[in-house]
């Protein structure tokens, strides 16, 4: 049985925050491996550093000890633009408070990620409106965010999220301010993508969310605590 | 590519600002009124020094003026006729056109009381009897026929040079070249008249004196028929004045020897008059001194538009710097999504220049109408040169930039965690 390749590895990473004399270890020498296509949930209770992980995982944040590689690409070697080219190439990040763009429509917020890229395309309005229909939103793409509902919102963000089509999605508790029907639905979305090869990590607190995932990171106090596997390494 | 990009950050500027229409509005007025106000400023400015000189031009940069004025205190002056002598004498005009060395031209210069009559009609001119160096020095045009000439003089021939506006009342419908005019009881033959030039400083009637134009004699006739006592009968008293030269005008040779030759002229006065009876006006002094006034009066309106700017410009910055902290959340938003600093820096940058140019622009439409209302109500002439509406613009550019600067470099070198933990 042959590995996939993997899309991103943590490396012995810790992080530690300093406030004063104070050390904050919000991440303890954790690591794994994320592959292609794979779906994982990562739990803990609220402190135990998913954020924190998932922000490093994001290539917003650095470790402040070990390593960290997308695409074996150590981001330890990047500078700050090369670090925001890596986000907008890879990443796809969905946010608990949707993060939309007041100013724009559905569209615009749709095609952001895409305008920062170094060769935006000419297909991207086509691939908007594509992925608008997608997340079922087809008719809406000229509304405004506040004009949408939560799970609408949500919807937007994440076709916002695979604008660029990126290696990894990533989702800080994106299901924390819907409503149970809402996060079903969304959640039959992560489902899909799933299916379709997407790679996703997917933080939660909650039980019934992280039960869709094929793989469940459990953290502890900024440690790995265990993981669990729910379906065969493929 | 690039024009793209930059379409769309300019785009999305006004997108942001129409968010806040209100606010967006009211931030750019600081802009608007520095903005207008500076072109005002240079359109009013540069009409003022237009108008300096015109006036240079028309007194004669190489001039100098002296006049005589009666001293005001007069001994005998509670009876019935006073006899008054003062004044610059035709001993004053031989020193200054045999020493003087900086002397192109010195044109003597009386001026009589006498009433002027065509017809019906009567008129109470200015009559100066002079040379014919007068129009030499003091650069004035004929319209038509010709000026006094020194045959006029040595014949004292009973010829005159008119004014417009005595040709204009006394000869509207024919020319008035030798036609016979009567000045004083004697008979006079016009032999041209004048263009009109625009008066000047204390060159103007006095008020109540009713003078109506000018009239110029030969020197020599001048004094053959109207001789050196004038008689002024005024409520009652008769006033004698006896006055060998009212004005003389001393042409300099060159511009350089004008404060040369105006101090020598104050010195030889001073020496030769025991009484204040004279009066020197130096054409060139005065107006450096009007360009000094004016210099200082644009001074204050740049200060005043400089202000102004600044401080709108401060109310940019003041705004940008609340609208950065207000979206720090779509910063750390856009910095997850991809956006390297720079794009976050002009995105801010380019909010700034619209805020700025916006209100530039309209204080350019507002600067560019109140010369129009200026001259309208004055008699002003601003001068709106095609510089000054782009150096406005070029300005408001510049004040966006420069205080757009630091709202945007912060908003550019926030953490993008510390961002989006931002409520
Ligand atoms: N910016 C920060 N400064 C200091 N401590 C922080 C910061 N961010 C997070 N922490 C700390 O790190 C730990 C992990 O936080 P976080 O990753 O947000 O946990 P979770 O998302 O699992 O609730 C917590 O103890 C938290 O207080
Ligand atoms: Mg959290």
């Amino acid at each position: 049985m042959e590995l996939r390749p993997p899309v991103a590895e943590l490396i012995d990473v810790s992080r530690v925050y300093r406030m004063g004399d104070v050390e904050v270890r919000a991440l303890d020498g954790i690591s794994c491996t994320y592959r292609e296509g794979e779906y994982w949930a990562i739990m803990g209770s609220s402190g135990s550093g998913k954020s924190t992980m998932l922000n490093l995982l994001g290539c917003i944040d650095r470790p402040t000890g070990g390593d960290y590689r997308v695409r074996d690409i150590s981001i330890g070697t990047l500078d700050d633009d090369e670090l925001s080219e890596l986000r907008g190439e890879h990443i796809g990040f969905i946010f608990q408070s949707f993060n939309l763009i007041q100013q724009l429509n559905v569209l615009e917020n749709i095609l952001v990620p895409r305008f920062y890229l170094e060769t935006p395309g000419s297909e991207a309005e086509d691939k908007a409106v594509e992925l608008a229909e997608r997340v079922g939103l087809a008719d809406r793409i000229h509304h405004r965010p506040r004009e949408l509902s939560g799970g609408q919102q949500q919807r937007v963000a994440i076709a916002r999220a695979l604008i660029n089509d990126p290696s990894l999605l990533l989702a800080d508790e994106a299901t924390g301010n819907l409503d149970t029907q809402t996060t079903r639905e969304i959640l039959e979305l992560f489902d899909e993508l799933h299916q379709e090869g997407m790679t996703i990590l997917l933080v939660t607190h909650e039980k019934e969310v992280g039960a869709r995932a094929g793989r469940t990171m459990w953290l502890r106090d900024g440690k790995l605590d265990r993981i669990v596997e729910r379906e065969p390494v493929a | 590519m690039i024009t793209g990009t930059f379409i769309r950050t300019f785009r999305l500027g006004v997108k942001s600002l129409m968010l806040h229409k209100l606010r967006s509005m009211l931030t750019t007025l600081g802009m608007l009124f520095g903005v207008a106000s500076v072109v005002a400023m240079l359109a009013i400015g540069e009409g003022a020094s237009k108008e300096a000189q015109e006036q240079i031009k028309q007194l004669g940069s190489h001039n100098i003026i002296l006049r005589s004025v009666k001293p005001p205190d007069d001994p005998i002056s509670n009876q019935d006729t006073r006899v008054s002598n003062y004044g610059l004498t035709n001993a004053d005009f031989d020193r200054m056109s045999q020493t003087f060395p900086w002397a192109e031209d010195v044109v003597p210069m009386r001026i009589l009381q006498q009433e002027v009559r065509f017809e019906e009609q009567a008129l109470n001119p200015r009559i100066i009897s002079t040379v014919p160096n007068y129009l030499e020095a003091t650069g004035r045009v004929m319209y038509e026929g010709r000026f006094l000439n020194e045959r006029d003089q040595i014949n004292t021939a009973n010829v005159c040079v008119i004014g417009y506006e005595v040709s204009r009342q006394l000869f509207p419908f024919e020319s008035p070249l030798e036609q016979q005019i009567k000045i004083g009881p004697d008979y006079f033959t016009v032999v041209g008249t004048l263009l009109p030039r625009v008066p000047i400083g204390s060159d103007q009637p006095a008020p109540g004196d009713d003078i109506t134009g000018e009239i110029f004699l030969p020197m020599s006739t001048g004094l053959r028929w109207f001789g050196d006592m004038q008689v002024k009968i005024r409520a009652g008293s008769r006033d004698m004045e006896m006055v060998e030269l009212h004005e003389i005008i001393f042409k300099v040779d060159s511009g350089d020897n004008v404060p040369i030759a105006a101090a020598a002229a104050r010195e030889m006065l001073n020496r030769y008059h025991n009484d204040q009876d004279y009066e020197v006006v130096v054409p060139l002094e005065l107006l450096l001194r009007e360009e000094e006034t004016k210099r200082i009066f644009k001074i204050v309106l740049a200060s005043i538009a400089g202000i102004s700017l600044l401080v709108g410009g401060i109310g940019i910055m003041n705004v940008m710097l609340a609208t950065v902290t207000e979206r720090t959340r779509e910063i750390g938003v856009r910095r997850a999504l991809g956006a390297k600093k720079r794009h976050i820096m002009w995105q801010f940058l380019v909010e700034t220049v619209v805020l700025s140019v916006g209100g530039g622009l309209l204080g350019i439409a507002l600067g560019l109408s109140i010369p129009k209302i200026v001259e309208y109500y004055t008699d002003m002439e601003p001068v709106v040169t095609p510089a000054a509406p782009a150096l406005a613009f070029g300005i408001s550019v510049g004040i966006g930039l420069l205080f757009g600067l630091y709202p945007a470099w912060r908003a550019a070198n926030m953490d993008p965690v510390e961002a989006l933990r931002h409520e």
